[in-house]
């Protein structure tokens, strides 16, 4: 193992997913000269995403291609403060991507905006219900930034993503038949709603028939040929069904590699380098300003990279575990409860429910893509918590991004035996005549539920893991369960034969063995108040002024949307402002204490 | 090779009016379904009997020049998938005795019966066995540093020191031992609903295996069972299970189709096309 330090540059950049590839790209533009450092490999959509070969469940959805391999590295996870923390070996609650692109190359692609009461939830529920209706030990927090603020960025990033959606308002203007719930837009999306496909259609008219308001799931999914302002060019989404999981074969679902890379590789000041795992940021000797990053690259020399301005963009959890293994800002204590790093992690709420229609017709699970319809009745502050007594809420949707036979067979059919002829004929009917509704919820933070360095593992790079406390809360299940409860209203007017509702069982703790969702959140989040935050909310962070962290990591609490659009617009926004005022100042803090 | 700024659409030869599917796809490999061809004929007829379809094997997957461009760098495919030779092979990885007790345990998990052929005729513990030479199967896709906390809580995920490889060596000698114990003779000699039994009591944790440091519990071994007998029976015959797609006719997959723009919206018309696969080969619903 040798150690080398190379040429000082501008900026460096970990991580190549979508937030990385954004800011990235803005820099490049700002004329600075960008390494982007990848800890995964070299991918492409024309390799990775070849037809046929990639349309190939286990290799994809099994075997976890394009995933972080938990042999290099993983986190530690326990439930209580009290236990100990064991490591998460085998994928499968929730799926880190690794190589270019990150997440962003086999995420499905839904897109939404945040709503605008869940960037200030703490404000909100204290002027709608009193101070007093936040539950103890939930850290209810605001971002710092507005829907008002983020709106222009939300904007370039559909555009830039090419989504497909149907807006409800424009410039206060009713134009559609959108969601009646989001928010007004100064634009419309770049591109019409995707098509419905059938279990989508009918779960639109039972919702309908039930009193609620269906709409289009907004998808960075192209619903026709699209050219973005890039010039980086989409096909149209065909409907194959190999969303999530895989590389869009079609360069149908937006992806840093087919929407940002090929304009980034452009950028004559603009350096990619694969396999270049990152092992910590440096700092200075005050501990104030960092100096660069040393990495790891794939023959184990360990490489300095002296840079002026330091991005994390890696993983939610990647970018806290730096930032824990630098020193950058305080890590948290939640039994003092002091410093900001680790603090407010969360994830998201979701459980799915199935219904089986009459064997008449067949549910064609097989086609998808990230488009779909749901209702926002039940989510954010939509409706009257106040006789609830809890806080948050859940979209419900029909969102088939193309279910294959691997995951049909395996999921488990209540009342049915697991094995042996009378499965395999309850799977074939669940396969062909089922489809799932997902009620994907917030996930509040709590003082008892953050991210630290685990005393005991070790990453194969020699450092300490990164160790999760998680389990779900009184508040959350207690969501979910109402929200369930609305389902019905659904299902009986969907004519369903059967259903079986999923729902957060009281008692039963976060199972690390079940895909939930990948979208984790905080950790390292943005705000106004250095005591609650570790970043400001310009997502620089609040003790080492040229560091910012981009990512869902920002986020004070989990909402029940899917975060990518919010992590883009965050990018952009973070970007803006270090173009606009970080660059032309002395490099200090971009919000004085 | 990166993604080229302005490629070609040749995503837009896909639209709805486009006359033929894009060349490339192997659904051009399809006859019209009104003039089945003789192999195609074959595998239908094939999938009445595992025996027949067996026999047929050669026949029928024979793989197409796309075949070739299927390997991929996670090695998921065995280095040389089975009858890619056309002859039947013995297994690789597993020795005779516990090759018996596994093709008799896949085939009670996916029997053969009035949906389909079982375990057996769909290859998959010819499947199974490939998988062992693979990065998967060598433990290469797990975190397997120690310290181990076999009992640390069951929600806390997998935490033996056993890569798939050893799960299934220590599984397959301890559960020989075990049934020539439990009922003096060799799983795959006793009546099927005997077998049922036995696998029944491993899937509700029975007994527990010797291995070192710590015993494998016989649930963790048939749940890796159960899962891998799953993943033969419904993945693409590329990686040596699901012979003749057998697995995806039941479900009514159409497997690497992979375009469905003219069906999406034809709400009163299920999906009509059977499957092909990622070589080329094509069957249609029976």
């Amino acid at each position: 193992m040798a150690e080398k330090t190379l040429p000082p540059v501008d900026v460096v950049v970990v991580g190549s997913g979508w937030a990385g590839s954004i800011m990235a790209k803005e820099l490049c533009e700002a004329g600075l000269s960008v390494v982007m450092l990848e800890r995964g490999g070299r991918r492409s959509t024309a390799r990775d995403g070849a037809y046929p070969s990639s349309l190939d469940e286990l290799e994809g959805a099994v075997r976890y291609k394009l995933f972080q391999n938990p042999a290099q590295t993983t986190v530690t996870v326990r439930n209580r403060i009290d236990q100990e923390a064991v490591p998460y070996r085998r994928l499968a609650a929730f799926l880190p991507g690794a190589g270019v692109g990150g997440a962003g190359l086999h995420w499905t692609g839904v897109h939404f905006r945040a709503p605008p009461q869940d960037l200030r939830l703490r404000s909100r529920i204290t002027e709608r219900y009193g101070r007093n209706f936040i539950p103890e030990g939930m850290n209810l927090q605001d971002y710092g930034v507005t829907y008002e603020e983020l709106e222009p960025f939300f904007d370039r990033a559909e555009k830039v993503f090419g989504t497909s959606g149907e807006a409800y308002t424009i410039k206060g203007k009713k134009t559609g038949t959108g969601n009646v719930f989001a928010p007004d837009r100064s634009d419309n999306f770049p591109l019409p709603a995707l098509r419905d496909v059938y279990t989508a259609h009918l779960f639109r008219h039972a919702a309908a028939e039930a009193g609620y308001h269906p709409y289009a799931m907004p998808a960075a999914n192209a619903s026709q040929p699209y050219t973005n302002p890039y010039g980086t060019q989409m096909g149209p989404c065909n409907f194959c069904g190999y969303c999530s999981d895989y590389a869009c074969y079609m360069y149908a679902k937006a992806s840093p590699n087919v929407n940002i890379m090929p304009a980034l590789r452009r950028h004559e000041n603009f350096t990619l380098r694969s396999n270049a795992h990152v092992l910590k940021v440096l700092l200075d000797s005050t501990g104030k300003k960092a100096t660069g990053v040393v990495y790891q690259d794939a023959e184990g020399n360990h490489i300095t990279q002296p840079a002026g301005l330091v991005i994390l963009a890696a993983f939610q959890f990647h970018n806290v575990h730096l930032m824990l293994l630098s020193g950058i800002g305080k890590a948290y204590d939640p039994v003092a409860n002091t410093g900001t790093v680790g603090r407010n992690f969360t994830y998201q709420n979701i459980t799915n429910s199935t219904v089986w229609m009459p064997p008449t017709r067949s549910t064609d699970q097989f086609i998808g893509s990230a488009g779909g319809v749901a209702i926002d009745d039940f989510n954010s502050d939509n409706f009257d918590h106040g006789p609830l007594g809890f806080i948050g809420g859940s979209p419900l949707w029909v969102n088939q991004a193309g279910v294959k036979p691997i995951a049909g067979a395996k999921a488990n059919i209540p009342g049915v035996p697991r094995w042996g002829s009378a499965w395999k004929k309850a799977a074939v009917e669940t396969y062909r005549h089922s489809f799932t509704i997902n009620a994907q919820g917030s996930n509040m933070a709590y003082r008892d539920v953050y991210l630290d360095l685990d005393p005991t593992w070790r990453t194969s790079y020699g450092q300490p893991m990164l160790r999760m406390t998680f389990d779900w809360k009184e508040n959350d299940i207690r969501m979910n369960r109402y929200v369930i409860g609305q389902l019905a209203n659904v299902v009986k007017a969907l004519g369903a034969q059967d259903a079986h509702y999923g729902m957060r069982e009281p008692g039963k703790p976060f199972d690390v063995r079940e895909y939930q969702t990948t979208h984790l959140c905080g950790g390292a989040v943005m705000g106004e108040d250095p005591k609650t935050s570790a970043l400001n909310r310009y997502l620089q962070s609040w003790d080492v002024s040229n560091v910012f962290v981009v990512g869902a990591n920002a986020f004070p609490q989990g909402m029940g949307y899917n975060p990518t659009g919010l992590v883009a617009a965050l990018a952009y926004w973070s970007a803006h402002h270090i173009r606009t005022q970080w660059l032309k100042g002395n490099g200090g803090p971009l919000v004085a204490l | 090779m990166p993604d080229m700024p302005h490629r070609p659409h040749s995503a837009a030869q896909q639209m709805p009016d486009a006359p033929t599917p894009p060349a490339r796809s192997p659904a051009t490999l399809t006859a019209p379904a009104s003039a089945p061809t003789a192999t195609r004929r074959r595998v239908v007829q094939g999938l009445g009997t595992g025996a027949a379809a067996l026999a047929l094997s050669q026949a029928a997957t024979a793989p197409s020049a796309q075949a070739a461009s299927t390997q991929n760098t996670l090695g998921t495919q065995p280095p040389a998938p089975p009858d890619a030779a056309g002859a039947p092979h013995g297994p690789r990885f597993f020795s005779p005795a516990e090759f018996a007790f596994l093709r008799a345990a896949c085939e009670r998990i996916f029997p053969t019966d009035a949906l389909s052929p079982g375990a057996i005729a769909l290859g998959v513990p010819e499947f199974i066995d490939g998988q062992m030479d693979t990065p998967w199967g060598r433990g290469e896709l797990w975190y397997m540093q120690g310290p181990h906390r076999p009992d640390a809580a069951d929600n806390l995920g997998y935490q033996l020191p056993y890569s798939p490889q050893q799960i299934y060596k220590i599984g397959l000698s301890g559960v020989i031992t075990w049934v020539q114990q439990t009922h003096q003779a060799a799983f795959e000699t006793l009546p099927p609903e005997t077998q049922d039994t036995v696998l029944r009591a491993l899937e509700h944790n029975a007994t527990q295996f010797d291995g070192h440091p710590v015993s494998l519990p016989a649930k963790t071994f048939f749940e890796q069972l159960r899962a891998d007998t799953i993943e033969g029976a419904f993945s693409d015959p590329i990686h040596g299970g699901n012979r003749h797609m057998a697995g995806w006719l039941i479900m009514g997959f159409p497997g690497a189709r992979g375009d469905y723009m003219d069906w999406v919206d034809r709400y009163d018309t299920p999906y009509p096309y059977g499957p092909v696969s990622i070589s080329g080969e094509s069957a249609e619903h029976g």
